[in-house]
């Protein structure tokens, strides 16, 4: 991979690893009193690792010339294992946290194991390490491919790859430290949230440069949602994440915001990291290799637009809908819930746009597990978001909040849609980016393939029965006026289902590293022979520089 | 496939454009999302239009229903209240001996105690009120500070070294860490009281050095809270030492370590978070499962 690089790209990456390091230096010096001494520390290490990869190899020969009239994949393939490895510690960290709930003797009397240590560990490994890496990698093919044409430099998508992973572990290694700023989804506290915006807007620029350099006439609609995504990630997380710091020595930073304000940034930054992040950016990969894998055309365009736009809009508005029957006013929750129930129509008709280009393929969706995965992942996008208008809806609401259905209705979107979704596209991604004509094992692939259906509906079931069963517990009075269960009974009630979800999650789990098995078996194999891989790849159109 | 090609399995146009493969038919949206999109931004302007929605500067637009969620909550609470006051005010006017002998009253008393019990005492004392090391079974008869209806009730008020002005104050000094008395004098105090309380049945070597001893120490050190018979005082809260019932363990490891490092348990006051109904419910409610009439918490 580093020798991919140019001479001046390797100085050019020396010099930036070198930078990192001093800030991690500095950050660890400044804050040597503090656990943020500890962060410093672990900058300093990861800075000076990617020093000495490059230079090792520094002096090495100049890259053929000829690599400009292909595609730029290095990144994309080290992004591919980044996202399996996420995947796995996330995922295990999921299913540790659920048997927690079950049998609260599994923190072991350790701080760091703690319920409030885990869970934000888990949530931030699955979303951003697992389903980010999954993202910036999949972008990165996506752009190039539907723009026909080469990633403009070769450091800047390292820097992107690299200094991302570099903020999932300051975060996930901080929550274990006790290091978090209390917003769900937004945990990671100001010099981590400094150092993703730098990487970032280095992101933006990396899309819209390589947009800028396509040889196509028009924008491929995958490239708007991953725009869409980009973008609106950057202002959600800046806006949300605006605090003052203690000190620059101090890991601890307060909140611009406060009170009922506070909550209402949160909410509309929470529910927008689910609707650019996990949406937005998922439909992204959807638009491309589902298409791409049933060899049928997208069956509208016109319906791409109107839910694209239908999307962006709408899901702005809807935050508030995580906040009904609180101290934010009753205005702002009757927008909340009005616009969330409108947003349901182009949610499913990216659904349907996706199920109906399968018209023509569903043979191959008989057969083939990795269309099946996104077959299924699209299902369970439009349940889900069914779900999500319908507990926005007030009245529902009051039974729903606070109780597991949440977290059932997440996992339906997280499981059922964005792990599936990542699935097919990396078993669709992985065989070409290694040139295999198919991947190591396609049993494997319909084990995965069961494995997470299976576990996601356990999980779901579970989640909904529990919920329901709770907000009925919370609200049901007997006849003399009093509540007729007291909290801990409906804890008690709730002991089956948190069983049966961690088992749900440990099918998952399974799945996964099956998945991953299979990805590192593919990676090992014999690559196909030069001459037989127009045929089994012939996918891709030549890049043709100057065209 | 160039402009208007057709796609051979749907018939469909194409849009003329291709991606690396990709392609899109020219199909029209369908007739459902448009009518979809419009019942459902209908909804919302009715929707507007009746309920607070839309914000107007330092003002929003009430709606046509008038409904505020505050107004609701209140009203809803202000209710639900007045459909309580039929059996609340009786509770709150009768005292102990005459609502326990009102069986409409002692029905409300242990449903309703029941779940107050659950969601503030259970944490500590056990969801069978059997209580935890350092939490008091309230499922016995042995009480530290008096077990009749009106001292719970008050010990519910004020708490036990709580943060209450007028809370309950108790602590059993640290013997041995405070140097009054040294580690052979503890072992035989322990010994005395081991060999005198009832139903302890591990009784080894240990215990039986020193009791002669303990017993002397016993008046000169203990008597004092826990009386000459050892059957403690309610009026300081000082526990009984000749029954059954321990707060921490009648094991020699356990006793030890309380004559040596002393004790001062804690319950908070419920004054500021529980109505005085409530507290009500809680005496009359403990009381009977002291009593063994209610049982365990259900």
């Amino acid at each position: 991979m580093i020798a991919g690089l140019t001479a001046t790209e390797r100085q050019i990456g020396l010099v930036l690893a070198g930078l990192v390091t001093l800030m991690g230096a500095a950050l660890g010096i400044a804050g040597r009193n503090d656990v943020l001494g500890y962060q410093g520390l672990l900058i300093v290490v990861f800075g000076a690792l990617v020093m000495i990869a490059l230079l090792r190899n520094l002096d090495a020969p100049e890259p053929d010339e000829n690599r400009l009239a292909e595609y730029y994949d290095d990144p994309i393939r080290f992004g591919i294992v980044l996202t399996m490895l996420w995947a796995i510690f996330g995922m295990f960290i999921g299913v540790w946290v659920a048997a927690l709930l079950a049998w609260p003797e599994l923190t072991f009397d350790a701080a760091w194991a703690s319920f409030g240590r885990l869970r934000p560990a888990h949530t931030t490994a699955v979303i951003f390490g697992f389903g980010g890496n999954a993202l910036i990698a999949t972008s990165l093919h996506v752009v190039q491919r539907t723009s026909r044409a080469r990633l403009p430099d070769q450091v800047s998508p390292w820097f992107v790859l690299l200094g991302y992973n570099l903020f999932c572990l300051l975060a996930v290694s901080g929550y274990f430290a006790g290091i978090t700023q209390s917003k769900e989804y937004a945990e990671p506290e100001w010099y981590a949230d400094i150092w993703l915006v730098v990487v970032w807007v280095a992101y933006f620029a990396l899309y819209i440069r390589t947009l800028a350099r396509r040889k196509e006439p028009h924008i491929y609609v995958a490239n708007w949602y991953y725009m869409a995504f980009i973008l609106v990630v950057a202002i959600l997380h800046i806006v949300n994440n605006l605090a003052v710091p203690v000190s620059f020595g101090n890991a601890k930073a307060y909140s611009a915001f406060s009170g009922v304000q506070d909550a209402m940034t949160q909410w509309w930054y929470g529910h927008n990291a689910v609707a650019f992040f996990l949406t937005a950016g998922f439909l992204g990969m959807m638009y491309y290799y589902l298409p791409k894998r049933a060899e049928r055309p997208i069956y509208s365009y016109r319906l791409s637009i109107i839910s694209f736009w239908g999307i962006t809009f709408m899901y702005m508005w809807a935050g508030s809908h995580h906040l009904h029957y609180t101290a934010l006013p009753h205005w702002v929750q009757t927008l909340g819930m009005t616009f969330s129930v409108v947003l349901l129509v182009p949610s499913w008709a990216s659904a349907a746009n996706a199920l109906l280009t399968l018209n023509g393929a569903w043979h191959k969706v008989r057969d083939d597990a990795t269309l099946r995965f996104m077959m299924v992942a699209a299902v369970f996008y439009g349940l889900s978001t069914f779900e999500g208008s319908f507990l926005a809806i007030r009245a529902v609401n009051s039974l729903s909040h606070y109780t597991d259905w949440t977290v059932g209705h997440v996992h339906a979107g997280a499981l059922g849609w964005v792990a599936m979704i990542t699935f097919g596209a990396l078993y669709t991604l992985t065989p070409a980016m290694w040139k295999r004509a198919r991947m190591y094992s396609s049993t494997l692939v319909e084990v995965h393939f069961w494995c997470a259906v299976i576990g996601t509906l356990i999980y779901v079931f579970a989640m909904w029965n529990s919920g329901i069963i709770q907000g009925l517990m919370w609200r049901t009075y007997n006849d003399s006026g009093t509540l007729t269960y007291s909290f801990i009974e409906s804890l008690v009630a709730m002991h089956p289902y948190y069983i049966a979800r961690t088992l749900g999650g440990l099918f998952f789990l399974i799945g996964a590293a099956v998945g991953t098995y299979n990805i590192f078996m593919t990676i090992r194999h014999e690559p196909l022979p030069l001459s037989r891989r127009a045929e089994a790849l012939g996918t891709d159109r030549p890049l043709v520089p100057g065209e | 496939m160039a402009i208007g090609e057709r796609d051979p399995i749907t018939g469909r146009h194409t849009t003329g454009h291709e991606w690396n493969g990709i392609e899109e038919l020219d199909n029209r949206v369908p007739r459902a999302v448009i009518f979809f999109l419009i019942v459902t931004t209908l909804f919302s302007i009715v929707y507007w239009v009746l309920m607070p929605a839309w914000p107007l500067g330092v003002t929003y637009t009430k709606g046509l229903l008038g409904i505020d969620q505050r107004a609701t909550v209140e009203k809803a609470v202000q209710e639900a209240a007045a459909r309580r006051a039929a059996w609340t005010d009786e509770i709150a006017r009768l005292d102990f001996a005459e609502i326990t002998k009102r069986p409409e009253l002692m029905r409300i008393v242990r449903e309703s105690g029941s779940t107050l019990f659950g969601d503030n005492c259970a944490a500590c004392h056990g969801t069978d009120a059997k209580g935890n090391p350092g939490f008091p079974s309230l499922a016995d008869d042995a009480w530290l500070w008096g077990g009749d209806p009106e001292t719970v009730a008050e010990t519910l008020r004020i708490g036990i070294n709580s943060t209450h002005p007028e809370t309950r104050f108790a602590q059993m000094p640290a013997f041995g860490r405070d140097g009054i008395l040294d580690r052979t004098a503890i072992s035989s105090i322990v010994s005395f009281i081991r060999n005198n309380a009832q139903g302890i049945d591990d009784l080894g070597p240990l215990d039986s050095k020193g009791v002669k001893e303990g017993a002397q120490l016993f008046a000169e050190n203990c008597a004092a809270c826990h009386g000459e018979d050892g059957r403690g005082d309610p009026a300081m809260g000082a526990p009984d030492l000749m029954d059954d019932s321990w707060l921490i363990g009648s094991d020699r490891a356990s006793l030890i370590g309380t004559v040596s490092q002393g004790r001062q348990g804690h319950m908070p006051h419920w004054e500021d978070r529980l109505t005085e109904t409530d507290r009500k419910i809680l005496a009359i409610y403990v009381t009977e499962i002291a009593g063994g009439r209610a049982g365990a918490a259900r």
